[in-house]
């Protein structure tokens, strides 16, 4: 028998999202309040971008400068982040076995926020064919090996995704000294900031081919080539030593799914409402796990969000029923995914975000329940992008009939 | 304790070298092990033992009571498979003996299934049993429709290829076995009696050879003379799929044979994942372990039908194995007498199974040679590092844990591997080389992530514990 012990919030992961939990619940004195993560060093993804991007506009950060930002704060208001501990397994509704250095330990909390977040699919899920050389990475193992431990990379490279996190990719291997020879995207065009797409083809002169898919991995102990086809049927081998898989998240959904938890068949992490509750009352979550990936701001303005319903909770005890959220194609999911009336009475709580599979020019969205139209919006966003984040306000979900059916939103 | 993997080859003239370290090869050494006095050389041609075929099959501990009946297969299965899980439990390699399922999806399946049965009697399987779809859907909830009927197996187990390898080969070096790795033999002659063999690392000379070469035993046999067959490689695709379905299925389920083919199977692994495939391309090259897009299309059509769910899944690996069939229907082992030397050839799909017994086979078939040994003595136990599910691993070892902090840090996540053993892997008897090495010794890397959280640290912590 492991011992027990009690807290009063234990949230699971101590990246942008978990910290903002914690840092909130305990400023508003919600009593013990710990954060568990299974790495070193608390912060998550942040950690190891140590390129811009994060903070705020006027106020920009680092990866790591941001993790640390967060640490601080919740560290200042009372919050106990523990790293080195692994959330194993649910012991109980509320319970988690875990372990670490000091051994195993049984920790039973009023609530439990899982913010767990997401990685990027490899090269095996993504089912790329061709041998099993080395120099096939993912980008945050690329990140990490570059920032955190200074590994040898390689020569030449070869970035698969146009996407945000492909650009970031392509950065960090310039900064370890390696060429990228191309990046390659299915879709008919980049599916990031513009003026950044721009910068890496004309200043760095990476070409970008559209319309490709990877056909095979070659070479034997080290990579040597990936055979790419066109759409219209060309092939060719790119000669490199390096491959990094960019984006395709999935969220880290070990828990809720071990836990039972409804899960959401779009993003694939918990099915959770406005407020963040998920399928088993006092379990919340936040930040990638819901959505595979925002950024860390988003992520973060989540968690904090999360504090306040958990505190809602704690105090009354209450668990809204709601419907749930769908999504019509070409969109792909909406987080969050169930809705209940109050769901948009609060401003803080951000819009839902959206992802399309296609691209849409002059996207709008229609909210409908039961064929009763509740909302139409033109998103600020010109056009709709896959990979990109499109959304939806929430001041709508008053109209919501919650003993009605599914609410659902089209893009038109 | 000697393994060695650079420089020039010890210029002593053993009394047996045996060619590649697979898992017939290293079973065959720590045989050669137990006999006192014997001087044993294991030349391997890469980097490590278990690299060829015994690393990429479907890790099934087999009854053997689909092989031909009378064949010397057939017979070494049986007694293999016995042997093994013995040896398992002595030394901590994962086997869960969960049965298998032949399901039948046609009506001339279900027609085989009453031959199958007869056919396991004959090969001294006496545990075969019919089940009715019924039966079958309350074994085996999540399988597809439209399944007729199945032959349940109980005897048919899962195992771990890669502890199995690397337990032979830790008993065979501690008890006295020279491990030569990054050898590969290029050149055999025999002069005065003894054989020279010519090396990357230069000459290696014994005065009886053992042939264990896998998919290139016929080349090696060749080179001495010998033209009693050819190895095709058949090459078998596979993938694994995520631990989240390992629920899904309970069983091995196997195909029925049929004239088209052998079919795929679904298996569990000791790993918690499950296996999909293999699919079975005679090729020529033998070094045609890649994947190809038609074949995992193939796999993941088949799977559809008989997993449903199971395609929803991650996929975590993609592998492929090749089988070193040959024109025969049975093993190729022979004692070629006056060249003091044994072929030990086309072990196609069950030596993992075999490979203790066609160890004491190939030992028995030297000494009715002349090889002058002592009998077989116990060895002391090895002890392996458990991977399996089914048994506790170190992090969920409280005890182990407040000895040594570092099995309670993980670093793996994805698979829940601890410092401590990865520490462990590097400073083994036989330890890992190769990032690819240390995946088989610890599972690090070999999760759903593929090194997205870990691959970086694990990387560090094998550039740091090698040196
Ligand atoms: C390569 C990459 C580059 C990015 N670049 C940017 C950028 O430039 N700007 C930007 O705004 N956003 C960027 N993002 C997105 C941003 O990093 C995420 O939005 C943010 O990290 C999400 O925070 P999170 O807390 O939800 O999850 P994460 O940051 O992923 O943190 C989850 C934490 O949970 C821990 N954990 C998981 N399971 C367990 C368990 N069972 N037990 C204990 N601990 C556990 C993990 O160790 C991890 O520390 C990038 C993402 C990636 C992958
Ligand atoms: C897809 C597939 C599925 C299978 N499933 C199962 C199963 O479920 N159960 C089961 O029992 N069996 C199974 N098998 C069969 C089993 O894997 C093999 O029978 C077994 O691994 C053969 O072992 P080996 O030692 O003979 O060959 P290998 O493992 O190939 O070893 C031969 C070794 O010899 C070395 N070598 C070759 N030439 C030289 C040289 N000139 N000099 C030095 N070294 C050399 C090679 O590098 C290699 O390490 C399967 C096989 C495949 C391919």
């Amino acid at each position: 028998m492991t011992a027990v012990r009690r807290v009063d919030v234990l949230v699971v992961g101590a990246g942008p999202a978990g910290l903002a939990t914690a840092a909130r619940l305990a400023a508003a004195g919600a009593g013990r309040v710990e954060v568990l993560d299974r790495e070193r060093q608390a912060g998550g993804v942040p950690r190891h971008c140590a390129h811009g991007g994060y903070g705020t506009w006027l106020h920009p950060l680092t990866g790591p400068g941001y993790a640390r930002l967060l640490l601080d704060a919740a560290d200042r208001a009372g919050a106990s982040v523990r790293t080195g501990v692994t959330a194993l397994d649910w012991a109980g509704p509320l319970s988690l076995h875990t372990v670490g250095p000091h051994g195993p330990e049984t920790i039973e909390a009023r609530a439990v926020v899982l913010a767990t977040g997401a990685r990027e699919r490899p090269r095996a899920a993504r089912l790329v064919p061709g041998t099993r050389p080395a120099g096939v990475y993912t980008t945050g193992e690329l990140q990490q090996s570059v920032h955190l431990y200074r590994q040898h990379i390689g020569a030449r490279a070869l970035v698969v995704g146009a996407e945000d996190v492909s650009y970031a990719a392509a950065d960090t291997l310039r900064a370890a000294g390696v060429a990228v020879v191309a990046m390659v995207t299915e879709l008919p065009r980049a599916q990031a900031a513009p003026a950044r797409a721009a910068d890496t083809r004309l200043r760095h002169r990476v070409p970008l081919l559209t319309g490709t898919s990877v056909t095979e991995l070659v070479g034997r102990g080290r990579l040597s080539g990936v055979r790419v086809r066109h759409r219209d049927g060309r092939t060719a081998t790119l000669a490199c030593d390096t491959v990094v898989f960019t984006g395709d998240f999935v969220p880290d959904h070990e828990l809720a799914r071990r836990g039972g938890l409804s899960l959401d068949p779009g993003t694939r992490g918990p099915a959770v409402d406005g407020g963040l509750r998920t399928s088993r009352p006092g379990v919340f979550a936040a930040g990638s796990v819901l959505h595979a990936v925002e950024s860390a701001a988003t992520a973060a303005r989540e968690g904090a969000y999360a504090g306040r319903t958990v505190r809602d909770w704690l105090a009354t005890g209450g668990w809204p029923d709601g419907v749930p959220l769908l999504v019509d194609p070409p969109l792909r999911w909406i987080a969050p995914n169930r809705v209940v009336p109050a769901d948009g009475g609060r401003g803080e709580r951000g819009p839902y975000v959206l992802r399309t599979s296609v691209v849409v020019a002059r996207p709008v969205l229609r909210v409908s329940q039961d064929d009763r139209l509740l909302h139409t919006e033109r998103p600020r966003t010109r056009t709709a992008v896959p990979h990109r984040t499109l959304t939806l306000a929430a001041h709508w979900t008053g109209r919501v009939d919650p003993k009605g059916g599914p609410v659902r939103v089209a893009l038109g | 304790m000697t393994v060695t993997a650079h420089g020039p080859l010890p210029a002593t003239t053993y009394d047996v070298a045996v060619v590649g370290a697979g898992v017939v090869g290293c079973a065959i050494a720590r045989e050669l092990a137990r006999r006192p006095g014997l001087r044993v050389a294991l030349v391997e041609a890469q980097d490590d033992v278990g690299q060829g075929s015994s690393k990429a099959n479907t890790a099934i501990l087999h009854t053997g009571f689909d092989a031909v009946p009378g064949s010397l297969e057939a017979r070494l299965v049986r007694e293999g498979a016995r042997l093994l899980a013995a040896y398992a439990a002595e030394c901590g390699i994962p086997v869960e003996p969960v049965g298998a399922l032949l399901v039948a999806w046609d009506e001339e399946q279900l027609a085989a299934l009453p031959r199958l049965a007869d056919k396991a009697v004959r090969n001294g399987y006496h545990d075969a049993q019919h089940l009715d779809p019924a039966a079958l859907y309350a074994r085996e909830p999540r399988l597809g429709p439209g399944a007729l009927g199945a032959l349940h197996i109980p005897g048919e187990s899962i195992v771990c290829p890669w502890t199995t390898t690397l337990a032979y080969a830790t008993q065979a070096v501690r008890n006295g076995v020279d491990l030569h790795l990054n050898s590969p033999v290029e050149t055999a002659s025999r002069q005065d009696g003894t054989h020279v063999l010519g090396t990357a690392r230069g000459e290696l000379r014994a005065r009886r050879l053992v042939n264990a070469a896998g998919l290139h035993a016929d080349t090696l046999d060749r080179r001495l003379g010998r033209h009693d067959f050819t190895v095709t490689p058949r090459r078998g695709q596979l993938l694994v799929f995520d631990k989240s379905a390992r629920d899904l299925v309970r069983h091995i389920l196997l195909p029925v044979p049929t004239a088209l083919g052998k079919g795929v199977l679904i298996a569990p692994t000791v790993y918690g994942n499950v296996l999909l495939g293999p699919t079975a391309e005679d090729l020529h090259d033998r070094r045609a372990t890649e994947s190809t897009a038609e074949g995992l299309a193939h796999l993941r059509e088949k799977g559809g039908r008989i997993l449903p769910e199971l395609l929803d899944e991650e996929v975590t690996a993609v592998y492929a194995g090749l089988r070193a069939a040959t024109e025969h229907e049975d093993y190729r082992i022979r004692a070629h007498p006056g060249q003091a030397y044994v072929t030990v050839g086309g072990i196609r799909s069950t030596g993992l199974t075999a490979s203790l017994a066609i160890a004491e086979h190939v030992v028995g078939l030297l000494t009715a040679d002349g090889l002058d040994a002592a009998p077989a003595r116990d060895l002391e136990p090895v002890r392996m590092p458990n991977l399996g599910e089914a048994f506790p691993r170190p992090y969920q070892r409280a005890e182990l844990i407040a000895a040594d902090p570092e099995y309670g840090r993980l670093v793996c996540h994805c698979e829940r591997v601890s410092r401590g053993e990865i520490r462990d892997a590097l400073a083994a008897t036989v330890p890992a080389r190769t990032l690819e090495g240390l995946r088989r010794r610890t599972r690090a890397r070999a999760g759903r992530c593929q090194g997205f959280y870990c691959g970086a640290a694990v990387r560090a912590l094998f550039e740091e514990g090698r040196t």
